[in-house]
């Protein structure tokens, strides 16, 4: 076991993957010798080269559709948009080809390349570059979505999204760059679609991923040291596959649900998952299905303004408190 | 613009190259016919006129390099050597079509054939093709991407993207402008800031303003031998403007009423076929031979017709599979 920063299990995980397999390689604005904005490729040009490890210019349509060819024709590529926000610049590319052109060949052509993205809010930096879209990614047929919410599924989340013959998006939460915890010694993955048990209880079931991780198991302390309440926190960790068997186990035991999501109120993810439970795990119910979410508006940028608008611990608590008290 | 010595050099070269344009004809003229039998479905972009740009292209890649095309792109896919029976039944919509009917006629791919899809949204191919130019570039394979698209696409971001990181990484690929005139409907001299929509751009990416006439496919493979040698010995992509004209609507039923009655005659005049048949029988070549590869190509078009009219609809079981490499459709547990 070694304590890396979430920022350096970036770069590891990265260099795992091209230590592994001659295949991979890496692209996009600033990630050679600057080693990333938020340098999250830090050192990765000087052990593996300029040509493993590439600086574009600022085209996100031409570094993902070039990710694209490349993925298309051998190689195993890793293309970084800066800021997740981005994404609508290079929508076509991941909307339209990256994600249909395996099914419109009917299989002939696969593409396998890993796309990764600094997403979510934290930093102050306005609604341009605080967004959380990976409610718009999974919304694609034909890309898969992983948001880590610890530097051991960095890694190992990374592993799995490079070695996976289809694209995968991961969504690095940006807030949690600074964050520190145990990454396993020699070889780690963590296979897509598996959630995790943060903690265990048997009052209710919360549902986070990324940066909501953290605040959902400290509100499920509060709760349990402050209200006698046993909630059980599930890490998702990958929204596409979705491990529904782990939620659904969950309902089962706990009967009651929360999501805790950074996306703006509208077809945010926990939509999806409230609609499952509802389809699948009705019977086992006896409270409503409560989604806790940033308000439908694009963020603000001051602190003050920011941090009310995201789901905080004292919201989490507030929330399940209330509405575990209203249904007895 | 390149020109060409006739000559009675390369005679088999000269008439694959008729051989392809004539197949690419016959194809698409039967495939207009069987769109209003309501056989062919959605919609097709035919490439009539255009035909010289594929062929001369084609005949000077080798077997591995990779074609990008657009919604237009029969004529590509069918000069790269891909089957025209799955061809017509992927625009029939049935279950021997190229695409099992999950593509349609704008995403035309035969991976085998290394032509590796044609691409509805204008620009985005290009790219892809550098990076498939960069893959071959960094596998050190030799091989060569050659994306086509039309004059309407040199506006479009997607394409000053592709140009200027082909450019900066000296990716081995080439960038074909198959300057047909217009875009849908309106002229792309109407819309766009310089004469030469591709050529004139050329030299903000470093690049030679390369201008071939397309309705010449001898000149128009001597431009391709000579960009792909370039791509291929290291020395970076080109981007070529070849002058051309679909003879046609923009697709479908389009009659193509708002071009000009004198325009269209005079470019009929310059048909790809006719001119290359007429420049062969004088150099010499047997017209029994040019009679003999029309046949061929009326009896293959009709052998693919018949085949993909008897092939049955997909089955519904096929939907939810092949979005994911391991063949299924599955997003949860
Ligand atoms: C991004 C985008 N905008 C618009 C269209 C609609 N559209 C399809 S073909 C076409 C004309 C393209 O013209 P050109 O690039 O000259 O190709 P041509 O059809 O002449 O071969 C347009 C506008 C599209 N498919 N994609
Ligand atoms: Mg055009």
């Amino acid at each position: 076991m070694a304590e890396l920063t979430y920022r350096a299990a970036v770069a590891a995980g990265i260099a795992q993957e091209m230590d592994r397999d001659p295949t991979v390689v890496l692209i996009g604005e600033d990630v050679g010798a600057a080693g990333g904005v938020f340098k999250l490729t830090e050192g990765l040009f000087d052990r593996f080269g300029p040509d493993r490890v590439r600086d574009t210019p600022i085209s996100e349509q031409a570094i993902v559709g070039a990710a694209m060819g490349a993925a298309m024709t051998g190689l195993r590529p890793i293309a970084e948009l800066m800021f997740s926000d981005f994404f609508a610049v290079a929508w076509d590319m991941v909307a339209n080809q990256i994600a249909k052109t395996r099914y419109m060949t009917d299989g002939q052509v696969s593409v396998p390349l890993v796309l990764r993205t600094a997403n979510g809010a934290g930093l102050r930096f306005g609604a341009q570059h605080s967004q959380s879209v990976e409610n718009w990614l999974m919304a694609i047929p034909g890309l898969k979505v992983v948001a880590p919410s610890t530097p051991a599924d960095v890694v190992g989340l990374m592993a799995s999204a490079v070695r996976d013959p289809d694209p995968v998006i991961v969504c690095e939460h940006k807030a949690l760059f600074a964050t520190k915890g145990e990454v396993p010694d020699g070889e780690h993955v963590v296979p897509l679609g598996t959630a995790a048990t943060v903690r265990e209880g048997t009052d209710c079931t919360i549902v986070a991923i990324a940066a909501m991780v953290s605040r959902a198991a400290e509100a499920a302390d509060r709760l349990a040291a402050d209200d006698g309440i046993s909630a059980e926190v599930i890490d998702l960790r990958s929204l596409v596959p979705l491990d529904a068997q782990a939620i659904l186990a969950s309902v089962a035991k706990t009967s009651r649900l929360f999501t805790v999501e950074e996306n703006p109120r509208l077809c945010g993810w926990g939509a999806e998952i409230v609609s499952l439970v509802a389809d699948e795990g009705f019977y086992s119910l006896d409270a409503p299905l409560v989604r806790i979410t940033t308000p439908h508006v694009p963020l603000p940028s001051a602190a003050a303004l920011e941090d009310a608008a995201l789901p905080t611990v004292d919201r989490i608590v507030d929330t399940v408190r209330r509405r575990l008290d209203e249904a007895k | 613009m390149a020109t060409t010595k006739p000559a009675l050099a390369d005679l088999d070269l000269r008439l694959g190259l008729y051989r392809v344009m004539v197949a690419c004809r016959r194809f698409e003229t039967r495939a207009q016919e069987l769109f209003f039998e309501g056989l062919v479905r959605g919609t097709t972009h035919l490439g009539i006129g255009q035909e010289a740009v594929a062929a001369g292209f084609a005949a000077a890649m080798r077997a591995d390099d990779y074609t990008f095309a657009t919604y237009r792109g029969h004529n590509h896919a069918l000069a790269r050597g891909t089957p025209m029976g799955p061809l017509y039944g992927e625009l029939f919509g049935r279950a021997n079509g190229l695409m099992g009917g999950k593509g349609g006629s704008m995403h035309i791919t035969s991976a085998e054939h290394h032509m590796m899809g044609s691409y509805a949204i204008v620009g985005a191919h290009l790219p892809i093709a550098l990076g498939a130019a960069w893959s071959a570039q960094y596998r050190k394979s030799g091989q060569v991407a050659v994306c086509f698209f039309g004059d309407g696409t040199t506006n479009i971001g997607a394409f000053h993207e592709a140009l200027n990181l082909a450019a900066v990484w000296k990716a081995p690929v080439v960038f074909v402008c198959e300057n047909n005139q217009y875009m849908e409907y309106t002229a792309i001299a109407a819309v766009t800031a310089v004469a030469r929509p591709a050529a004139d751009r050329a030299s903000a990416y470093g690049l030679e303003p390369i201008v071939v006439d397309g309705n010449d496919v001898d000149a128009v493979h001597e431009v391709a031998v000579a960009t792909l040698g370039r791509a291929r010995g290291g020395d970076g992509p080109s981007l070529v403007e070849a002058i051309t004209y679909r003879h046609g609507g923009h697709s479908r039923a389009d009659p193509g009423t708002y071009r000009p009655a004198d325009e269209v005659s005079s470019w009929l005049a310059r048909d790809p076929i006719t001119t290359y048949r007429a420049r062969l029988e004088a150099v010499g070549v047997d017209a029994a031979d040019l009679d003999r590869i029309e046949a061929e190509a009326t009896a293959k078009v009709a052998a693919a017709e018949a085949a993909a009219r008897e092939a049955p609809e997909p089955s519904p079981d096929v939907i939810e599979t092949e979005v994911w490499a391991d063949g299924s459709s599955r997003w949860r547990n």
